[in-house]
């Protein structure tokens, strides 16, 4: 690693666990590009984490469900430091799972901004990972996307999908030396959960997930349960027997 | 009611005293909590919310709106050439210390000119407060080192305000405990300091009259003094403590202290863990602290010595469900001597004791809100465990010896006193009222009667 910091893109770089990872990089020295959908956020954002100690910041604003848009926002991503060491992949949605059910339009969008969309972009950035033979790409999935349950299948459903599709990237990039971190929360406090009794030990700060994100990330682990915990909560889940999982509220 | 509000329970003051529910927005960005402020009904007043570091009710407002300003956490700009530093007002003195607070090679760097005890405020709420530290007396409070901040009042203007521009509304609102509108973002004058690490000594004393001797003879050349009193000696011992002088050690570096603390007190205890005797044993070791040594000399990183209490997390659940006040008085310089006899005598004699009894000079910089608390003096604070109304009592003889020695209580640490005693201690309140906006009013400011009583939705429900 180069004693400047390491060249960072972060899409969907202001949702607030990418915000606190951004800070992390910007204390770390590195080099960052932030994308997302509102400039001005972003601005506001490329201001911060420059005080904060990022050696560069670079912005650009972008549609993450314009599919055919997907391919030059991976190369421009690439454009300002020549290059990059890390691509954080952040953005999704949390569908209301009522709105969704019978209603195809709503669970299409669903579908597409936490899935379809971000399994492209992790393509076309693992081909550019792959070609230079280096370099970390790591995605914010979900617990939600170990298990369906019937309180959050289309947004599980998504999530599920892009940690299969990560575990085949992680398989096809082994061999180039390109680590596949996929992260996945439990609760974490923000904006996208604001309308939900957030509060007790179930529940995290973004800086707290932020934080094991970057050991995971610098470690090149292949699945981070955030915090810890949820590791074990959902073994759990996972091995309920389904006579008794039906019954459950989950 | 803006529509994003929430319930809460969780958003209390730092002393736990009072727990109510309050409706709480968090805007994530300047432009929406300037837009929350032109959304408040009449009659349903709002206040902000920093990190609630205030001991008493300054950030509360029962059955009301909070405006909370942690998200407003970015930093605009800052200019290592000169050490001017912008901005939000959610941003936490501990972020400001780890963004710019970088040691040079020969150990320089900048540094906040004032910090309180604690690096967990924001500063909005510093600014709101005109918090002092233990460099009062010669760097003055913190809003002395405001350069400028921009104000959102409800009618919807965002006005920039310095001591050149709309000074008045600037005096008004440094120090102005949140009432004169929401403040979006600041601009502070950061000082260079010539090592970040600090020299310090600590020397035990006997006697109150010693805590005079020693404040003196530190005056040149000792840039942070305090001291800590043994709140259970009395009689010939009464103000015995242990004087704390630090000034910067040159070329000598120290780190930015961490953004969180780094251990934390995980769950609150049933009862209060400070009771008669922990009061005791810890005072009774502490005055023995410095061991068979009169006087002990170091080198030190400032986060210990700035920040002792922030090493861990949430240390007031200690204090059980009750809570506990804290009290914090200036009383002018003469007489200082006998009316911190009559404090500390009252103090010893309820024996109620209190483990963090602070006695600190302030000096004569000018502090720049028409309601800031430093003034010319000797400044003596201390926390009780809630005990009924035996404690209330107590802060009610404290508070009463106080204004009768021409002195004023601290209102970011106040919870009782009076709106008669307020009046008194703050002279220049009448031309604080024209400043104030209609929009907002805490638990403080109806009881001091700055605000309406009848403002709000009704703390007795
Ligand atoms: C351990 C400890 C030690 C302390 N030591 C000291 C000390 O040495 N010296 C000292 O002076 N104080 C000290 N304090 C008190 C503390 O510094 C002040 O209460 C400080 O103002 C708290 O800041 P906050 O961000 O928590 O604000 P809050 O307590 O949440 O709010 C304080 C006031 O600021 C207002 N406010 C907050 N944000 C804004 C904004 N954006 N616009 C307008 N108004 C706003 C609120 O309405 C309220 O009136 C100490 C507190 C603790 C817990």
């Amino acid at each position: 690693m180069s004693t400047q910091g390491r060249r960072v893109a972060i899409f969907g770089a202001t949702s607030e666990i990418a915000v606190a990872f951004g800070r992390l990089c910007a204390e770390a020295h590195d080099r960052l590009v932030l994308v997302g959908r509102d400039p001005e956020a972003l601005e506001r954002l490329a201001a911060d984490l420059k005080v904060r100690g990022a050696d560069a910041v670079a912005i650009l604003p972008a549609d993450f469900n314009h599919i055919d848009g997907l391919s030059e926002m991976a190369q421009e991503s690439w454009a300002p430091f020549a290059g990059l060491d890390l691509a954080l992949v952040a953005y999704g949605t949390l569908p209301d799972q009522k709105a969704a059910t019978g209603n195809p339009a709503v669970a299409a969008a669903a579908l597409h901004i936490n899935f379809v969309s971000p399994a492209l972009l992790c393509d076309l950035l693992a081909a550019r990972f792959e070609a230079a033979k280096a370099g970390t790409l790591a995605v914010i999935t979900s617990v939600a996307g170990d298990r369906g349950r019937q309180s959050n299948y289309v947004y599980g459903a998504a999530k599920g999908g892009l940690q299969l599709y990560l575990e085949g990237l992680r398989h096809r990039l082994w061999a180039a030396g390109v680590r596949v971190v996929d992260i996945r929360p439990g609760f974490v406090a923000t904006r996208m959960t604001a309308h939900l009794p957030q509060g007790g030990p179930l529940w995290a700060t973004p800086e707290r997930v932020a934080a094991d994100m970057d050991k995971a990330i610098r470690r090149g682990s292949a699945v981070l349960y955030t915090p810890w915990f949820w590791r074990i909560i959902l073994l759990i889940v996972r091995a309920l027997p389904r006579p008794l999982f039906h019954r459950s509220k989950l | 009611m803006p529509h994003s509000a929430r319930t809460s329970l969780s958003h209390t003051s730092w002393g736990n005293v009072i727990r109510a529910e309050h409706q709480v927005v968090s805007p994530d960005q300047p432009y929406a909590a300037a837009r929350v402020l032109t959304e408040i009904p009449a009659g349903r007043p709002a206040i902000a919310y920093g990190c609630g570091r205030s001991y008493g009710d300054v950030a509360l407002n029962p059955g009301g709106l909070l405006i909370e300003t942690r998200r407003l956490d970015c930093f605009i700009s800052f200019d290592a050439e000169k050490g001017l530093l912008t901005c939000e007002s959610g941003v936490t003195l501990a972020e400001i210390l780890r963004a710019t607070s970088v040691p040079a090679k020969d150990g320089s760097g900048w540094l906040l000119p004032v910090v309180p005890g604690t690096r967990f405020v924001t500063v909005g709420g510093a600014i709101a407060n005109d918090v002092h530290g233990k460099n009062a007396h010669v760097f003055g409070s913190f809003g002395c080192h405001v350069e400028s901040l921009d104000l959102a009042r409800s009618d919807g203007r965002i006005l920039t305000c310095s001591a050149q521009n709309n000074a008045e509304l600037f005096a008004a609102t440094v120090g102005g405990l949140g009432l004169t509108g929401l403040i979006l973002r600041a601009t502070l004058r950061l000082r260079r300091v010539e090592g970040l690490a600090l020299e310090t000594e600590e020397i035990r004393f006997a006697r109150l009259a010693d805590f005079f001797a020693l404040d003196a003879e530190s005056a040149v050349g000792w840039e942070y003094t305090a001291a800590w009193i043994d709140c259970l000696a009395r009689g010939n011992q009464l103000g015995r403590g242990i004087y704390l002088r630090a000034r910067h050690a040159p070329g000598v570096s120290a780190p930015p202290p961490s953004l969180g603390p780094r251990r934390s007190v995980p769950i609150a205890p049933p009862l209060s863990l400070v009771n008669g005797l922990s009061v005791r044993a810890f005072n009774a070791a502490y005055w023995r602290k410095l061991g068979t040594a009169e006087r002990v000399r170091r080198v030190v990183p400032y986060e210990g010595a700035f920040f002792p209490l922030d090493a861990l997390g949430g240390w007031n659940r200690l204090y059980g469900p009750k809570g506990f006040f804290q009290f914090q008085c200036v009383v002018p310089p003469e007489g200082a001597e006998a009316a911190t006899a009559e404090l500390l005598a009252a103090i010893a004699e309820a024996g109620q004791g209190s483990m963090l009894v602070v006695l600190k000079r302030f000096g004569h910089v000018v502090s720049p809100g028409l309601l800031s608390f430093p003034m010319p003096g000797i400044t003596l604070a201390l926390d009780f465990p809630n005990a009924g109304a035996d404690t209330v009592r107590l802060m009610t003889r404290l508070e009463a010896i106080a204004v009768a020695a021409g002195g004023r209580l601290y209102p970011a640490k106040d919870a009782l006193m009076t709106a008669e005693s307020f009046a008194r201690g703050y002279p220049r309140l009448d031309r604080f009222r024209g400043h104030m906006d209609p929009a907002l009013s805490s638990a403080f400011s109806r009881r001091v009667g700055l605000s309406d009583a009848s403002d709000g939705s009704g703390e007795g429900r």
